[in-house]
């Protein structure tokens, strides 16, 4: 029961990681899976491999249909080393199997393995016939390296889209109507607004490629494949990737001696009195790559600091140079934080928000020390009006 | 003038359109980008556009 068969005679072959929860800065609390696939046709095909220390797993996954001497292509459609690092491993059992990939991709896989490893270079639109089955690549070039294709079979009607349409789930269940839409799109969600957010005009390009294709199956290089979920999956990420939002707002702050808090606390009641759906984030407690899941659907977000040796907290620059990394466009910003003397910290924050293009309904608020009770009312008033502005958008 | 596109993810610099979001003009040859500009969508360098032919 190592094998699953997606379609006939095509295997997924991958690793399961349950343990893992850190991924180069991405909290993946549920864990996460590396998949590959087996095409068992006149000529054998892996496509992509697992991270390195599930190599073990992935190979008695293949030995249970074929040996794997018998292996004839292995495609590689992303250098990143949870895909490629088993390659030079399964290489050692499959000597005679080619590498298809990109030009980008043997020059990334070079520059990791340091190896020529029989590569056959693809270019977009290439095809391999290996038997009943055709095999085609596309480029999908910064969805989300360089160096990154997918690979698309017409008489399955499958789609290997490699990191596009992943999730980090760790999970027995293969499908996605064994895991439920909620799951797969609150875990789908942020995997895009983590890794895929900067490319949004590379997945437009990207799916009206696809747009013209048969396709009852896509199964992503992580997590769950997506069998019934199609249709809005599909959905989802023509509105990520145009960067259409809902009429919500997210506070995100850090504070030294509770001011900045309380002044977070006054913009939510403000921006909640005008009906708008708010998320409060409090950098001590949530993980970055969370809230960057509350990013992609908030059309206003409020970004509060203290002003810390003439600075913000070193909390709320690693979040600003995060966020400013991925991208996020379309969106309404406001700064706020407390301060005793320069306070520099909301100018800084504001610097970021003009540099991402976002409009800046009001100037920030600073406030001295610790706010008093009309401080806090008009904290709340600005929060009000920032309502306001937000609905009529 | 002519267009250039990044070899590492294939963006096409326009000079007829420019790159507004990094403070390019339209009508900015390339040849007069300023050095440290980068692609806007992968963040190589010049050296790494060809003249698109």
């Amino acid at each position: 029961m190592n094998k699953t068969e997606i379609k006939p005679d095509i295997f997924w072959v991958g690793g399961i990681d349950w343990d893992i929860r850190e991924f180069h800065g991405y909290l993946t609390q549920r864990g996460t899976t590396y998949n590959a696939y087996l095409i068992m046709d006149e000529k054998v095909v892996l496509v992509d491999t697992v991270k390195h220390y599930l190599f073990d797993e992935m190979l008695l996954r293949i030995k249970e249909i074929i040996d794997p001497s018998k292996i004839d292509f292995i495609v590689s459609n992303h250098v990143e080393m949870d895909h490629s690092g088993s390659l030079l491993k399964i290489l050692e059992y499959a000597p005679n199997a080619k590498v298809k990939t990109s030009t980008q991709g043997e020059k990334g896989l070079l520059r990791h393995y340091k190896k020529n490893l029989n590569f056959q270079i693809v270019k977009s639109g290439d095809t391999l016939n290996i038997g009943k089955r055709t095999l085609h690549f596309v480029h999908t070039p910064m969805v989300h390296w360089p160096d990154n294709m997918v690979t698309y079979i017409p008489k399955d009607k499958l789609l290997l889209p490699n990191d596009a349409f992943g999730q980090h789930i760790a999970s027995s269940e293969r499908f996605d109507d064994e895991v439920g839409w909620d799951i797969l799109k609150e875990e789908a969600s942020k995997y895009y607004a983590n890794i895929v957010l900067p490319y949004g005009d590379q997945v437009k390009k990207a799916l009206d490629a696809l747009s013209g294709l048969e396709i009852d199956m896509i199964a992503p290089s992580h997590g769950i494949i997506w069998r019934t979920f199609i249709p809005k999956i599909l959905e989802e990420y023509t509105k990520w990737s145009n960067h259409e939002t809902e009429n919500r707002a997210l506070i995100v702050y850090d504070s030294m001696w509770g001011s900045t808090e309380k002044m977070a606390h006054k913009l939510l009641e403000g921006l909640s009195e005008q009906n708008v759906q708010v998320a409060l984030r409090n950098l001590k407690t949530n993980h970055i790559s969370d809230i960057m899941t509350d990013v992609i659907t908030s059309k206003m977000i409020l970004i509060g600091s203290p002003t810390l040796n003439n600075g913000m907290l070193p909390s709320v620059g690693a979040f600003l140079t995060y966020l400013k990394g991925l991208r996020p466009q379309n969106r309404m910003g406001f700064a706020f934080g407390s301060y005793g003397w320069g306070g520099q910290a909301v100018g800084e924050i504001e610097k970021i928000m003009k540099e991402l293009k976002w409009g800046l309904p009001k100037e920030g608020i600073k406030i001295k020390y610790i706010p008093d009770e009309d401080e806090l009312l008009s904290v709340k008033e600005i929060g009000k009006i920032l309502g306001k502005n937000l609905m009529e958008k | 003038m002519d267009k250039y596109e990044c070899k590492i993810c294939g963006y096409i610099y326009d000079p007829t359109k420019g790159d507004p979001d990094s403070g390019i003009a339209p009508g900015t040859a390339f040849e007069n980008l300023p050095d440290d500009w980068v692609c806007p969508i992968c963040g190589a360098g010049k050296e790494d556009f060809e003249k698109v032919k």
